[in-house]
């Protein structure tokens, strides 16, 4: 946990975070719409014994009493999946349409590309896009276990990524940048999670993800939505990286709230100083809530 | 005519008239199949448009990206033409098949549909046609398919693949 000691001047009961970051996480599923309504989906889950905490943010988020979820006929049929709590958080910021073209930049495992789809009411486009071959397979499977039809995966270095392979579309309307990062915020459930974790690897992989967020705001369309987000605390992965693209791009930052607790995020950090409007983004803490950490981010393209 | 071209997404003709790559199946041919066989409603497809990649699978996606796209994957599976008989996936029993109306076949009793699951052949009294099959069983007061069988000489045989298999 001593990688962690570095935020407790920004952490409001530091305390309270650590023994928070200590337990285990509770295991969560989320309803799949595209298949089921989440009322029949807890009745079926009742009929074969699992217990069911429904969360009052989302209807289609709930804590089930079972480490194997897998293990039920609701998920045999593509009614349920896997998905930490706070993971269901950046496809509801974005909030697409129907018929919106979307690009999920960093797609792999699939969990909120499905999310997308079924934001959209499975009408439309999701570009799901990962630049690892290997975890294009979790992607494709997850979906058609899903029952996604509305998504195109693609294979690609997403901060070179382009809508060529779709020559009708100029620009998508929605963009979804959930980055590789540091990834510090699921040490509930990889206890390896802070190996390796610091400042700097933090600041190199910060410039990663913002060339990733620059090409997610470069491909859509003025008065688009560009959500970004990390799993991560680190500062340098996730206001530095946002006040970069905000000063390289136009875009800016709105405000959002999906009805979870969370703190701003932070205009100051070290030496570094970011955009005032860097408050309008939400730093979701693990004893906020009872999930994992998160970042997210919501701009709006406007030109 | 040219042949297919089983790396990349090529659109499926309207008709037998307008097909340009030998053996492609017609959208015509595969909405024909899916309501000849399962009774589902013509419009089953109707905003989807269908696409060809590998040898005769054909994929829906609810989008009109133009030109054929040069992606992993584009949609959903649904079909596998290209073969004596033609064979849903299990995906698209499951999303599409909750519309069927013919060659629906009931596991009303637990262990049968636990059975089907786990890839097991079992023996079933049955009237329906010889075939391809979607079976499913009653969860939460409605009828919900599990996947395809192909029932023959009264034997149920699960298509439900290998890594989708489960025992309870």
């Amino acid at each position: 946990m001593d990688a962690l000691s570095r935020y407790e001047p920004i952490i409001d009961d530091f305390e309270g975070f650590l023994a928070a970051c200590e337990r285990p996480l509770p295991t969560t599923v989320r309803v799949n719409p595209l298949a089921v309504t989440p009322d029949r989906a807890v009745e079926a889950l009742a009929a074969e014994g699992v217990a069911v905490d429904r969360r009052e943010w989302h209807p289609g988020v709930l804590e089930v009493d079972t480490n194997k979820p897998g293990n039920t006929w609701p998920y045999v049929h593509g009614w349920v999946h896997g998905q930490e709590e706070v993971s269901c958080v950046p496809p509801r910021v974005l909030d697409p349409e129907p018929g919106d073209v979307v690009w999920d930049a960093c797609a792999a495992p699939g969990g909120k590309t499905a999310q997308i789809a079924a934001e959209i009411d499975d009408d439309g486009l999701v570009v799901a896009n990962d630049d690892n071959l290997g975890r294009l397979s979790a992607l494709r499977g997850n979906c058609d276990r899903l029952g996604v039809t509305s998504a195109a995966v693609t294979n690609t270095d997403a901060r070179r990524a382009t809508l060529d392979a779709f020559p009708d579309v100029a620009a998508v309307d929605a963009a979804l940048v959930d980055a590789p990062c540091s990834c510090e915020g699921t040490i509930r459930k990889n206890a390896d999670a802070l190996d390796g974790a610091g400042a700097s690897a933090s600041r190199s992989l910060g410039r990663l993800q913002a060339d990733i967020l620059a090409r997610a705001v470069a491909l859509t369309r003025p008065g688009g939505t560009v959500v970004y987000s990390t799993c991560t605390f680190a500062p340098e992965e996730n206001e530095a990286v946002v006040d970069e693209v905000l000063g390289r791009t136009d875009s800016r930052l709105v405000e959002f709230d999906v009805g979870l607790a969370s703190a701003p995020g932070l205009t100051e950090w070290g030496d570094a100083s970011y955009d005032d409007s860097l408050a309008r983004a939400q730093r979701y803490y693990p004893h906020h809530n009872d999930t994992g950490g998160f970042f997210a981010a919501k701009l709006e393209v406007t030109a | 005519m040219t042949d297919n071209d089983s790396q990349t997404f090529g659109r499926l003709p309207a008709t037998d008239a307008e097909r340009s790559v030998a053996g492609r199946p017609t959208r015509a041919a595969v909405v024909d199949w899916w309501t000849d066989r399962f009774g589902v409603p013509r419009t089953i497809f109707e905003s989807y448009t269908l696409w060809e990649k590998g040898a005769g699978k054909v994929w829906a996606l609810p989008f009109d990206p133009g030109a054929p796209v040069p992606v992993e994957a584009l949609g959903l599976t649904v079909l596998r033409t290209r073969q004596e008989h033609w064979k849903p996936t299990t995906i698209a029993a499951q999303r599409f098949g909750r519309e069927a109306t013919r060659n629906v076949l009931r596991l009303d009793e637990r262990d049968q549909a636990a059975a089907f699951l786990a890839g097991e052949e079992q023996e079933i009294a049955w009237d329906g046609d010889w075939g391809y099959v979607i079976a499913a069983h009653e969860l939460t007061g409605r009828l919900e398919p599990i996947g395809v069988g192909l029932y023959t000489y009264g034997t149920l045989q699960s298509m439900v693949p290998k890594g989708r298999r489960r025992e309870f």
